[in-house]
C-alpha cells in the first residue's frame, strides 16, 4: 500500500511538472521556476543535515559555488563535456566536504556554524580573487548547455524539464533516506547523541555521510545553474546566500521534506514579488520572515497544518 | 580470573579534576548473572557505567568483555560487542515514536546504508520490515505494545524506563546495564520491573544494575558490589551484604554507633 502511494506521489509530481512546463507563458517564469528547482535541491540536502541530523551549516553556498565553477571552468576554459564537468564538480565537492567535514563535525552547535561559516567565506573570497581561474568578479559567460548525443538542452522548456526531472529524483532519494534505517539514526543523533552512540550508531560517520550528501546536492544544483543560466558570477555564492538557504529550511520547516519545497519556493518568489517596493524590499522581506517565525515556529507546512487543525476543532467546538 | 567472567574490571579508575570519582575498582560479572551495584550518592556508580560503555575513558585499569579489552573503544563499538544500557536520566529520542525508538536499537544488527536506503533496494525494504517486526516483539516483551505510535516524550516516566529497556534489548546485548530502572516507578511498576529483569536473564542476557530500591536489589541480584566514594567497599551475595558492617556504616553514616 505504502509502496503504491509512493509511486502515486511521484507520478503526480511529474504530471504537475509536465503540465506546468507546457503551459509556461514566457522565459521569465521558466527562469524563476528553474531557480526554485535549484534552490529546492540544495534545501533538501541542507534539511537532511540540519532538520534531521541536527547539524548546522552556514557554508552551503560554497558547495553550490564549487559545483557551478567546476562546470564553468571545465567547459569554458578546457572544453570538457558539460556532463563530465558535472561529475567532476560532484567529485570535487564530495572530496572537499569530506576534508572540511571530518574536523568540523566534531564541533557542535554554534561552533559548527562558525566553522562552516569560515569555510563558506574562504571559498567565496577564492572565487572572487583567483581571476586567472575563475574570471574574478565578472564571472563566466557563455557556459554551454547540457547535451546528450548532439542534442542540447537549449530551449527554456528543455531546461525546465531537465531541472525539474532532477528535482523529482532528489526528492525521491531524500524521502527514501528519511524513511529508513539511516534516517532514523540521523533523527536519533539529533535527539540524543549519547543514546544514539550507546545504541551502536556511529554518529560521527553518519554525520559526515549526510554532510557529504548535502554537499553533493548543492554541487549538483550549482552545475545545473551554470549549464541552464549559462552565466555565473561569484556574488551568487557568498555568505548571504548560505544564510538564505538556512532561512529556507527553517521557514519551510525543519525535518520536513515537503516543507523544503515550500520554503525554497516562497523565499525565491518573495523577493521578486516585493521588487515593486524598491528600497523597502529588504525591510518587508525581513518583516515577513519575523512574522512567520513568531506565529509558525515549526515552519510553513506544519504551521499551516496546525492552523487548519485549530480552526476545524474550533468550528466543531463552537 | 575465572575463565567464565563475561565482564571483568581490574583496578579501574578515573578522576575529574582533583576528584577521584572511581579509585581502583575490580570486579567481575559472570555469564547469566544478575549483579547489582549499590552505594550512596556520588559513590561512582554511574561513572562506572560510563566507563564500561565507553562514554568515559579510564585513567588506569583494564576493562575486558568476553576476554577482549574494551577500555578506550568508542561507545558504538562497545555496543556492537554486546553491551547495552539504559540511563539514569532517561535519554529517549523524544521526537520519535515509541516504535521508532526501539527500531533505532536494531541499527547495530542491520546494514542498509545510505545508498541502499536512498534507492530503496528490495533487500533493504525486506530488512526494514524485519526491523519493524522485531521491534514490535521487543515492545511486547516489555509490555508496551499499545503505545507503539505515541511520541516517546509523551509517555509517563515508568513507560519511558520500559521503553529504554526495550530499545537496549533490541541491540541484542549479552550484557545489559540498567541505571536505576526503578527510579520514579510506583510499587506495581517496580514489581513488574522485577519480573522483567528475571525474564531478561531467562533469555541468557546478563544484567548489571545500579539501584537505590534496596528491596528490589536484594530480591533480584545474585551478587552485589558496594561502592563508596569511588572505592569498592564490599562484594558478595545479598544476605552477606545486608550484614556487612562497612556497608551499614556507609549507608547509615559513620557516626551511627556513637
Amino acid at each position: 500500500m505504502v509502496r503504491y502511494q509512493r509511486w502515486l506521489q511521484a507520478g503526480l509530481f511529474y504530471l504537475l511538472v509536465a503540465i506546468g512546463g507546457s503551459l509556461l507563458p514566457g522565459t521569465y517564469y521558466v527562469t524563476l521556476l528553474n531557480l526554485i528547482g535549484l534552490h529546492i535541491i540544495i534545501v533538501l540536502g541542507l534539511n537532511l543535515l540540519m532538520g534531521y541530523a541536527g547539524q548546522i551549516s552556514l557554508g552551503h553556498a560554497a558547495f553550490f559555488g564549487l559545483g557551478a565553477y567546476t562546470s564553468a571552468i571545465l567547459t569554458t576554459t578546457y572544453r570538457v563535456d558539460p556532463i563530465l564537468s558535472l561529475v567532476a564538480g560532484l567529485l570535487l565537492s564530495g572530496l572537499v566536504a569530506v576534508i572540511v567535514g571530518i574536523p568540523a563535525l566534531k564541533l557542535k552547535g554554534y561552533y559548527l556554524a562558525m566553522a562552516t561559516l569560515g569555510f563558506g567565506i574562504i571559498v567565496a573570497i577564492a572565487l572572487q580573487q583567483m581571476d586567472w581561474l575563475t574570471g574574478g568578479p565578472s564571472g563566466f559567460m557563455g557556459i554551454p548547455p547540457f547535451g546528450i548525443l548532439g542534442w542540447q538542452f537549449q530551449t527554456p522548456a528543455a531546461k525546465f524539464f531537465l531541472v525539474w526531472a532532477l528535482v523529482g529524483l532528489i526528492l525521491c532519494l531524500s524521502l527514501n533516506i528519511v524513511d529508513s534505517r539511516i534516517g532514523r539514526a540521523l533523527r536519533a543523533i539529533h535527539d540524543s547523541e549519547t543514546a544514539a552512540l550507546a545504541m551502536g550508531v556511529d554518529a560521527q560517520r553518519l554525520k559526515l555521510q549526510i554532510f557529504v550528501v548535502s554537499a553533493l546536492y548543492a554541487a549538483l544544483a550549482g552545475s545545473l545553474l551554470a549549464h541552464t543560466v549559462n552565466f555565473i558570477a561569484p556574488s551568487s555564492f557568498g555568505f548571504m546566500f548560505s544564510i538564505k538557504l538556512v532561512t529556507m529550511v527553517v521557514v519551510g520547516g525543519m525535518a520536513s521534506i515537503w516543507g523544503s519545497l515550500l520554503g525554497a519556493a516562497v523565499l525565491t518568489v518573495l523577493p521578486e514579488l516585493l521588487a515593486v517596493f524598491h528600497d523597502l524590499e529588504v525591510v518587508i522581506f525581513g518583516l515577513i520572515l519575523m512574522v512567520v517565525m513568531i506565529f509558525l515556529p515549526r515552519g510553513l507546512v506544519r504551521g499551516l497544518l496546525d492552523l487548519w487543525e485549530f480552526r476545524r476543532r474550533k468550528q466543531q467546538g463552537g | 580470573m575465572s575463565a567464565s567472567a563475561m565482564l571483568s574490571l581490574q583496578d579501574v579508575g578515573i578522576s575529574f579534576g582533583g576528584l577521584q570519582a572511581v579509585k581502583k575498582v575490580s570486579f567481575q560479572v559472570q555469564a547469566g548473572q544478575i549483579k547489582a551495584l549499590i552505594g550512596p550518592n556520588g559513590a561512582g556508580k554511574t561513572t562506572l557505567f560510563n566507563l564500561i560503555t565507553g562514554m568515559l575513558r579510564p585513567d588506569h585499569g583494564l576493562i575486558s568483555f568476553l576476554d577482549q579489552p574494551i577500555q578506550g573503544l568508542p561507545p558504538f563499538q562497545i555496543a556492537a560487542r554486546g553491551i547495552s544500557r539504559t540511563f539514569q536520566i532517561v535519554q529517549l529520542f523524544g521526537h520519535m515514536t515509541v516504535l521508532e525508538n526501539v527500531m533505532v536499537g536494531r541499527h547495530l544488527r542491520t546494514r542498509a546504508g545510505l545508498l541502499a536506503a536512498a534507492l530503496r533496494l528490495p533487500w533493504s525494504r525486506r530488512e526494514e520490515a524485519a526491523i519493524r517486526a522485531q521491534s514490535l516483539e521487543w515492545l511486547a516483551f516489555v509490555g508496551l505494545p499499545a503505545r507503539a505510535d505515541d511520541y516517546a516524550a509523551n509517555l509517563p516516566l515508568g513507560h519511558q524506563r520500559l521503553l529504554e529497556i526495550a530499545r537496549a534489548l533490541a541491540t541484542e546485548p549479552k550484557l545489559l546495564l540498567l541505571d536505576e530502572p526503578a527510579a520514579g516507578l510506583d510499587m506495581t511498576e517496580t514489581e513488574r520491573l522485577k519480573d522483567l529483569i528475571f525474564a531478561i536473564r531467562e533469555k541468557g542476557i546478563s544484567v548489571l544494575l545500579v539501584e537505590h530500591d534496596m528491596s528490589l536489589t536484594m530480591e533480584v541480584a545474585d551478587d552485589i558490589v558496594v561502592l563508596d566514594h569511588g572505592d569498592l567497599l564490599a562484594e558478595g551475595p545479598p544476605r552477606d551484604i545486608q550484614r556487612h558492617p562497612a556497608v551499614i556504616a556507609a549507608y547509615l553514616g559513620r557516626d551511627w554507633e556513637r
